[in-house]
């Protein structure tokens, strides 16, 4: 990472905590604020963490995917609608049922990537409209799909919904989490624990075994890498196909992590967001994940801002409108788009299909 | 197109035509099966529903007039997405475009009498209505065309992310400044616009008005400026190919920036014209979705501006029936969502429709994915 891009990040992080501190320094001190949103970002960071993983791990064999947004969207949907079920039905403890979820939300995920897929690999459909595709077909699915079986009278659950079994528990790192007022941070949900071990095991993989080498190989020149002996087609359909699956477990953290509750729409942009985290973290995992916090420090402010409404100052008063506020990370995608933070450079078969 | 020795040319008219107009009617025809399937096993009755979806789109004069109503917004709508694509561009932010030319409309048609201090004759009061709409609409649209063409940034994410900030100024417009103050049941609405800028209905009693004509004036003036003008000449070849457009002499950066503003000004016309037509106001939420439905009218139409009028009429008996069909078999109407979204898919990849009914037609490929900038 440049030092343009340090900088930039350093700055924004420095914008958005520093505000926070000054509008809550009367209740609690500047380090237990900045813990608490440290805590936060990382927490909300997660779906932007994995979706940003999920385009990695498609771009980077040269398949781009506009279509994370829908497969987060069917992954939150048919995941939390698995961990309801198996509740209801079995009637045992949560626990079970929460990771059910999460692996049908990561099913989910990696079938709607193997949709785009044979759209964009075998039909060597523009990847753009494939990607327009999934997202279109994930709102019709979750949308009819959510009214059909929770608000039709003579559904199975005849017009309600059930009870949820919750969400998935904390997990406190062993002797960091010890450590007095930092050790918050420490303390995560088990998706964001995930995330963050994936960050590590998909740069590992990219770059340290056979199977990366092939990867990258196929995104930046994949006549050659069909010259030496590697199936570009297969490589490609297994690369989108866990990309999804990443998507998946980003999806589920909206209603297995976050809240116990499925809303239409309710990924609400971050699937793209997570695309531009990956861009301006030049595709590369450590990159986009400092990305995707930059963007979960923009949506912490906006929590901690509602939290802290009484102590806003008037001369800060427009805070308080969180339309606002809730503006930032969507202009921040623009910005980084613009490359004024910096070039960065794609895979360079990337969108391109590949014709034998 | 070039033309086969040795044929007449009526022949190769029918077979283009043909290859143009089959593939969509039978990706159609595949999407509707295919949802009969998922809605019978959802228990419901197909044949029942898509009867009622029927008798609810084209069964009275009723029926016709709201379909119509319907197609208005979807035609303009349509044309601006696909004006896009034939310039290369892929406008996903129809949506917020639509969103405030919606509001600029409703602004002028409420706001404008208490600033001048009297009432505007309605031949003034329309088109500076309207003329709002199309402005806020081609401006929202030219900041992504502009950084696309001097940044490179890619247009989808920065229209995508532009649906985004639309949606919350609007709610804040709505629930602010530009809020109605009556209060009703429905708090995020501005005021009603006056009497004076409202579009005349055609008939009597039916809720279709003449920007039901106008859509369809526009989609023939969308053909004219495509196909008849210099510019779209260069709107097209540029969309083809960037570099030979570059080597022919056209301004590829302007050539950007223009379509994008007209592809805006289509959807903040379809904005406004649903505020001076048809709501009499802007609500929030009125318009979720149309940007999204744009999209699959444009492909489904392929990009031809008689195309996207019949996809827009296709669209709009749908919409408009689902709600009969939702009443009489207790279907939710989202079922429709479902069904267009599989349309998209056999459009997107007519492979697969050429696979399952055995034909073999040359098509052109739309190519969006140039990288994505940065």
């Amino acid at each position: 990472m440049d030092w343009k891009r340090f900088g930039f990040i350093a700055l924004i992080i420095a914008i958005l905590f520093g505000t926070v501190v000054l509008v809550g320094h009367t209740a609690s001190s500047p380090l237990v604020i900045i813990t608490s949103m440290l805590a936060t970002t990382i927490a909300v960071a997660t779906p932007l963490t994995l979706g940003a993983l999920s385009g990695i791990f498609c771009e980077r064999a040269g398949v781009v995917n506009i279509g994370i947004e829908g497969m987060m969207l069917t992954a939150a949907f048919f995941g939390w609608l698995a961990a309801i079920y198996m509740s209801a039905i079995l009637n045992i403890s949560p626990l079970p049922c929460l990771f059910t979820g999460v692996a049908v939300g990561m099913l989910s995920g990696g079938l709607m990537a193997l949709l785009h897929a044979v759209l964009s690999i075998t039909f060597k459909v523009d990847q753009i409209i494939g990607g327009t595709v999934i997202n279109i077909l994930a709102v019709g699915i979750t949308g009819f799909m959510n009214r059909q079986l929770f608000f039709e009278k003579n559904s199975i659950f005849g017009g309600s919904v059930p009870h949820a079994p919750g969400v998935l528990p904390r997990f406190s790192f062993p002797f960091l989490s010890d450590i007095p007022v930092f050790g918050r941070i420490f303390d995560q949900q088990l998706i964001t624990w995930a995330a963050i071990i994936l960050v590590i095991v998909v740069h590992f993989v990219l770059f340290k075994t056979r199977w990366g080498l092939r990867t990258r190989a196929v995104g930046e020149h994949p006549r050659a890498a069909d010259t030496v002996g590697i199936n570009v087609e297969r490589t490609r359909y297994i690369n989108v196909i866990i990309g999804g699956m990443l998507a998946g477990l980003g999806g589920a953290y909206f209603t297995i992590e976050s809240v116990p509750s499925f809303e239409p729409l309710m990924t609400n942009g971050r699937g793209f967001i997570a695309l531009a985290a990956m861009i301006f973290g030049n595709w590369t995992p450590f990159g986009a994940w400092s990305a995707a916090l930059v963007f979960g420090a923009a949506q912490a402010l906006q929590i901690k801002l509602q939290y802290f409404r009484d102590l806003i100052p008037p001369q800060l008063a427009f805070l308080q409108i969180s339309y606002v506020v809730g503006l930032a990370p969507y202009i921040l995608t623009m910005l980084i788009l613009t490359g004024i933070i910096g070039k960065t450079v794609p895979p360079v078969a990337d969108g391109q299909p590949y014709e034998k | 197109m070039q033309e086969k020795e040795g044929r007449k040319w009526w022949r190769n008219f029918a077979e283009d035509s043909i290859s143009s107009i089959l593939v969509p009617l039978l990706a159609v025809l595949t999407a509707v099966v295919i949802g009969g399937l998922v809605i019978a096993l959802s228990g419901g009755n197909p044949f029942f529903a898509y009867a009622g979806l029927f008798e609810g789109a084209f069964g009275s004069q009723k029926a016709l007039s709201e379909t119509a109503v319907w197609a208005t917004p979807y035609i303009f709508a349509g044309l601006a997405v696909a004006l896009a694509f034939k310039g290369g561009l892929f406008n996903i932010g129809a949506e917020g475009q639509l969103a405030f030319g919606a509001v600029a409309g409703a602004l002028i048609g409420y706001a404008l009498p208490d600033w001048v201090g009297h009432d505007i004759p309605a031949t003034l009061h329309v088109p500076l209505a309207v003329g709002a709409g199309v402005l806020a609409g081609t401006l929202w649209a030219a900041i992504p065309g502009m950084l696309k063409a001097y940044t490179g940034g890619h247009e989808v994410i920065n229209t995508i992310m532009m649906n985004y900030i639309a949606l919350n100024m609007t709610s804040f417009l709505l629930n602010g400044p530009m809020q109605d103050p009556v209060l009703t049941s429905v708090s995020s609405r501005t005021p009603p616009i006056a009497e004076s800028a409202y579009i005349p209905q055609i008939f009597d009693g039916l809720r279709v008005h003449w920007g039901f004509v106008l859509a369809l004036i526009m989609a023939v003036l969308v053909w004219l400026v495509l196909w008849k003008t210099t510019l779209g000449f260069e709107i097209r070849t540029v969309g083809s190919n960037p570099d030979a457009a570059k080597y022919a002499g056209i301004n590829v950066k302007r050539t950007i920036i223009l379509t994008m503003a007209f592809s805006g000004a289509l959807a903040g016309l379809a904005g406004a014209i649903e505020v001076t037509g048809l709501n009499h106001r802007h609500e929030l939420g009125f318009s979720i979705g149309y940007g999204f439905d744009a999209i699959a009218i444009a492909l489904l139409g392929k990009t031809h501006p008689l195309g996207v009028v019949l996809a827009a009429f296709l669209f709009a008996a749908m919409r408009n029936g689902a709600t009969r069909m939702q009443f009489l078999t207790q279907i939710p109407v989202d079922i429709i969502s479902v069904i267009q979204a599989l349309i998209l898919v056999f459009i997107a990849a007519d492979a697969i429709i050429r696979f399952i009914y055995r034909i073999r037609i040359k098509g052109e490929r739309v190519v969006l994915t140039r990288g994505w900038g940065g």
